[in-house]
């Protein structure tokens, strides 16, 4: 309804604010008397602490304190965890190291944070740092998570023999390895997904401001879920109860996951506030950023897909090592199982369904979700399978899928998932359209007279987005329910507040939860304001990953607004002396259906709040609030085409067109999700072509730790991107929605390895296709 | 960043004098090596000496085909300089292609030089044009100036004031950059003079920085044409392997550059 309702290209609210510099990011905040913190980081990947020497760091200028691992103990908070509780298939519970937020006794990667620096600079407190003394027994290292789950390895955590975490499975066994031994053809493919580092434009920061006289915290900090870091800093880092601990997360630069957790610097800043009597602020370098920040990806996998003579997939078996770096981060135990696993079946009717994931420490930074978190692993392992099985098999690679595609719902996988909606066809058919893929050959060979091989590949994408229900997550394992909540404050003026546990770092939630709003009640989007980000201001909420805030957010929102509109329309009959299923709301105004009488919006919120003239037993006000709690995941789908041409002479790949169809559902802003789609694809293309973290094997040390050897993404290495979408909405919320934040990242890496491979006619080769690999991928070939 | 003073200077003279009155002073040109290496605590100068005032180290002088550049002449007024492109479209050319707009208005051709950083893209083209670096007590030729990673002929607190060549009849650069950091992963700067004499100089592969290729001169001396390319060998023991490319691959990126370079002269 309107310019500015459901469906309607509004430009976002908040871009003013972003692109006049404007913004208000942890970093900006500043209290009275604020001082600075700088972490003095472990620089080898595996050491025995012997002895830390504060003595002449703390007479340096400026120093207020340096604080160490021992102090942090000794004062009671607690290990940093890991919240999803995976068991072993032989029953046993994960086993999970204790994760100090300084490390006392023993560092198990480089950045391990062993102390603080407090100080009246960040110069002076950097220069402190300099001057502790940490005196180090070195330990031998393993980074690589095959290698260390031999014998004889370097031990990570002595609960976690063999640095095995757990080795957990899904599906039936038995009947897959029966459909494997039955089969006409086995494809059997070796996959590497590349560790990555999840680069938000700002980096994380923590502003810990402890207040003696109420004995109350607060602290600001980059984070996608406020609510959950008040949580779990109250409910299991011991650092104050929640009614005394305020948390805010300001404007937010980005996240891609790594914002997600709770990360050793907000527990220390907050603890470090009390312990000095000072605000405490840190903000985080790019280096440390690198270092810390937590990863993603990193599995090694083998697949085996079977076949029938027809062509029709029989079984799949997948094997899969998680390496999970030196910690368990929060949510690293659910990535690589029930994020990961639970999608294998894909876009496919696959009948049996197998799958063994073991999960290892290494001395490296933790692994946890990031940008599609377990679902860009499983696509990328089903969809470099299905091509490799359509070269093998001889038929083109949309023929293989369109014979494999689920066709009814709701639709039951091996892997507990159950699909409601999807046309899967469309997408394919809508994306091999746009990227005239009849017209290849021609383009292939207008290629080859210019020297240049062209490529191109598709990929079929299945993901799961609003993880959900609560008591289904917590059956598998979560130790949070996934519900979301939310206020709607009409003010007596008739403007109008939205409180949410959504929390917007980049995805536009000011512009499009005002959106519902302006759509409902036919008033100006400038009238709405969200509020997010602040535990004193929002009640509750689960926070913003996963694709969730549309898809359980903004049902949220929804309910909340039923009940407005409820008690809105009663007001409004009252005043008009009219049956309140007559009244409709259009334009700002409620109107009586069929007469000319009309309340506009504005009066109707002043009556409520002057009470002079309520219906009879009505509270005053009108304010509602509501939790929602989904029945299912939701499932967006859609079909990637990537062409390439790739330089035969340098092995330089150019994407030449990239086509993404997607099914999201119902769309609130066509503009907002073409923009995520556009950044998801960016990261994807990124893993795809250009990004992957190095360590050294012997040393540990990060070899990618700054721009000049991580190759981010730029616009010059991006084509201009056609994107479409063909929607099923989702029959399971009220807005019909599926959530559009990952998908680009997750549908991407396969379609343009899938290319590159065709260009080069050589099916090996890893991630990321950088030149040399493909150069000699291709001349390997010839 | 540690402490440092920052000093203005508005001669060669001043220059030396305050750097020869610092306990530990650095020149200071566009700073998008310095100043970056300083934050990162890895170089704690004293005293900072900014040459990028000083008039008579700026600006692009061509008389015939005798060219020289003032060494604080940034890389963007090299890369837009019409007198420059006149007679040597190759360096203009190579000037565009470093880093990104903001660090080609900072950075300059004289910072770049004294840096000699393995993979910056003006040494190769030094080399091959058979510049002259002149400084503030002498003229030393390229060819004696690059003396390995990091590392020049410049004396302790000797300043590059210019750099001046002939231009050639013919010359090309073609860089393959390094995907993260867009530096050269090779690069190859070709120039042919009309005496048949022939320079091929390769950056960003050496395992001691900047070189010359003799077979490839001597190939494209008998042959100026891509063609003649294709049977040099290239010897991959004395090139670089690291994390982006192994020596093998950049032995191919020095003929497959060369080969692109002489085609574009
Ligand atoms: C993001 C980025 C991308 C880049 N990409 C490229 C690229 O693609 N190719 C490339 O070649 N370079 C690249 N560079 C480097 C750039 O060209 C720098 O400008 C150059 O390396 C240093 O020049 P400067 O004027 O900034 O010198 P500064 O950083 O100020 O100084 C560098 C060193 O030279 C000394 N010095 C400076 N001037 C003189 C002088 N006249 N006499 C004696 N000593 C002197 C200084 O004391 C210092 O030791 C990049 C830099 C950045 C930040």
């Amino acid at each position: 309804m309107g310019v500015e309702g459901i469906g309607a290209r509004v430009a976002r609210k908040e871009d003013k604010r972003f692109l006049t510099g404007k913004g208000r990011y942890t970093d900006d905040m500043s209290v009275p008397g604020m001082k600075y913190a700088i972490f003095v980081r472990s620089p080898h990947a595996h050491a025995k602490i012997r002895s830390i020497d504060a003595t002449a760091a703390k007479e340096m200028p400026g120093v207020i304190d340096v604080l160490d691992g021992r102090q942090l103990t000794a004062d009671g908070i607690g290990n940093l965890i890991c919240g999803w509780m995976i068991h072993s298939k032989d029953g046993s519970p994960m086993k999970m190291g204790a994760w100090r937020p300084l490390a006392d006794q023993t560092v198990r990667y480089v950045g391990d944070a062993v102390a603080v620096v407090v100080a009246d600079s960040v110069d002076e407190a950097r220069d402190a740092a300099e001057a502790v003394v940490v005196d180090y027994e070195l330990l031998p290292v393993v980074t690589d998570p095959v290698k260390a789950m031999a014998d004889g390895q370097p031990q990570l955590h002595p609960e976690a023999p063999n640095n095995l975490i757990f080795d957990w499975q899904l599906g039936d066994a038995a009947a897959t390895d029966a459909a494997i031994a039955a089969a006409a053809h086995v494809t059997e493919v070796k996959i590497f997904n590349n560790r990555l580092s999840p680069n938000p434009m700002e980096p994380r920061a923590a502003l810990g401001i402890y207040d003696s006289g109420d004995d109350h915290y607060t602290c600001y900090t980059t984070s996608q879920n406020p609510h959950l870091a008040r949580l779990v800093m109250s409910a299991f880092y011991n650092v104050a109860p929640e009614n005394k601990l305020r948390v805010i997360a300001p404007d937010v630069g980005g996240g891609f996951g790594s914002k997600i957790y709770i990360y050793p610097e907000e527990i220390v800043c907050l603890w470090a506030s009390k312990r000095t009597g000072v605000p405490v602020k840190w903000t985080c370098d790019r280096t440390e950023a690198f270092l810390t920040d937590a990863h993603g990806r990193d599995h090694i996998s083998t697949a085996k897909m079977a076949f029938d003579s027809s062509n029709r997939i029989t079984a799949l078996k997948v094997d899969t090592i998680a390496n999970l770096g030196a910690y368990m981060s929060l949510f690293s135990s659910c990535v690589p199982t029930y994020l990961y696993a639970t999608l294998l079946s894909g876009q496919y009717d696959i009948p049996a369904i197998h799958a063994n994931v073991r999960t290892v420490y290494t001395n490296t930074a933790p692994v946890d979700a990031y940008r599609g978190a377990g679902r860009p692993e499983a696509t990328y392992l089903l969809e470099r399978t299905m091509e490799t099985a359509a070269r093998e098999l001889g038929i083109s690679p949309a023929e293989l899928r369109r014979i494999n595609f689920i066709r009814s719902f709701p639709h039951q996988t091996p892997v507990i998932m159950n699909y409601d909606a999807g046309d899967y066809e469309a997408s394919l058919n809508a994306a091999m359209g746009a990227a005239d893929w009849n017209g290849f050959a021609d383009r292939k060979a207008e290629a080859e007279r210019r020297g240049m091989k062209r490529g191109i590949g598709m990929s079929c994408y299945i993901e799961a987005c609003g993880l959900a229900p609560s008591s289904a997550v917590g059956s598998l394992g979560a130790g949070v329910g996934l519900w979301e909540s939310a206020e709607v404050r009409v003010n007596a003026v008739g403007t109008i507040e939205v409180m949410t546990g959504s929390h917007s770092h980049g995805q536009g939630h000011e512009t499009t939860f005002a959106q519902l709003v302006a759509d409902r009640f036919g008033v100006p989007i400038d009238s709405v304001n969200i509020v997010h980000g602040d535990t004193d201001k929002v009640q509750m909420g689960m926070g913003t990953y996963g694709s969730r805030s549309g898809a359980v957010g903004m049902s949220a929102v929804v309910k909340a607004l039923d009940k407005v509109e409820a008690k809105a329309k009663k007001i409004a009959a009252h005043l008009m002396e009219a049956d309140e299923s007559d009244i409709v709301i259009e334009n700002g105004e409620l109107k009586v259906a069929g007469t000319d009488k009309s309340v506009p919006w504005f009066q109707m919120a002043l009556a409520a709040y002057t009470a002079h003239n309520l219906p009879s037993g009505m509270e005053p006000g009108l304010k509602e609030g509501a939790f929602y709690d989904p029945s299912n995941f939701t499932f967006p789908a859609g079909c990637y085409i990537c062409e390439v041409e790739v330089d035969p002479d340098t092995g330089r790949t150019e994407i030449v067109q990239f086509v993404a169809a997607d099914d999201f559902g119902n769309i609130i802003n066509p503009m907002i999700v073409e923009g995520q789609v556009h950044g998801g694809l960016a990261q994807g293309i990124g893993q795809a072509l250009l990004e992957g973290v190095h360590y050294d094997p012997d040393s540990g040390q990060l070899l990618t730790a700054s721009y000049m050897d991580y190759a981010m993404p730029r616009a010059d290495d991006l084509p201009s991107f056609k994107v479409s979408t063909s929607n099923t909405p989702c029959p399971n919320n009220p807005l019909g929605v599926k959530g559009c934040g990952e998908a680009g990242a997750i549908g991407s890496p396969p379609a343009l390895i899938n290319a590159i491979t065709d260009a080069i006619g050589n099916n090996t080769l890893t991630m990321p296709a950088t030149p040399e690999k493909v150069w000699a991928a291709a001349h390997a070939a010839n | 960043m540690y402490e440092t003073n920052y000093h203005r200077a508005s001669s060669v003279q001043e220059a030396v004098k305050l750097i020869s009155g610092a306990a530990e002073g650095k020149y200071l040109a566009g700073g998008m090596t310095l100043i970056a290496t300083m934050k990162q605590r890895l170089a704690a100068p004293s005293d900072l000496v900014d040459l990028r005032h000083i008039a008579e180290m700026k600006g692009i002088t061509v008389n015939g085909r005798s060219v020289r550049i003032g060494a604080a002449t940034t890389h963007h007024d090299v890369a837009s300089s019409v007198e420059l492109e006149a007679v040597c479209p190759a360096i203009c050319a190579l000037a565009s292609h470093i880093g990104d707009p903001h660090v080609r208005h900072m950075g300059t051709i004289g910072g770049s030089i004294a840096n000699n950083d393995p993979a910056a893209d003006y040494p190769a083209a030094m080399l091959a044009l058979d510049a002259t670096i002149v400084t503030n007590s002498r003229e030393i030729a390229a060819a004696d100036f690059f003396t390995g990673l990091f590392e020049t002929a410049l004396n302790d607190d000797e300043i590059i004031t210019a750099i001046a060549f002939e231009a050639p009849a013919k010359a090309a650069y073609r860089k393959f950059p390094n995907p993260a950091s867009r530096y050269a992963m090779t690069g190859v700067f070709v120039a042919r003079r009309d005496n048949g004499d022939v320079r091929v100089a390769v950056t960003g592969a050496g395992s001691n920085g900047v070189f010359r290729h003799q077979g490839m001169e001597s190939a494209l001396a008998g042959n100026w044409s891509p063609d003649a390319v294709g049977n040099v060998s290239v010897d991959a023991s004395d090139l670089m392997t690291d994390l982006h490319a192994s020596a093998a691959y950049r032995a191919n990126l020095i003929k497959v550059m060369t080969k692109r370079a002489v085609a574009a002269a």
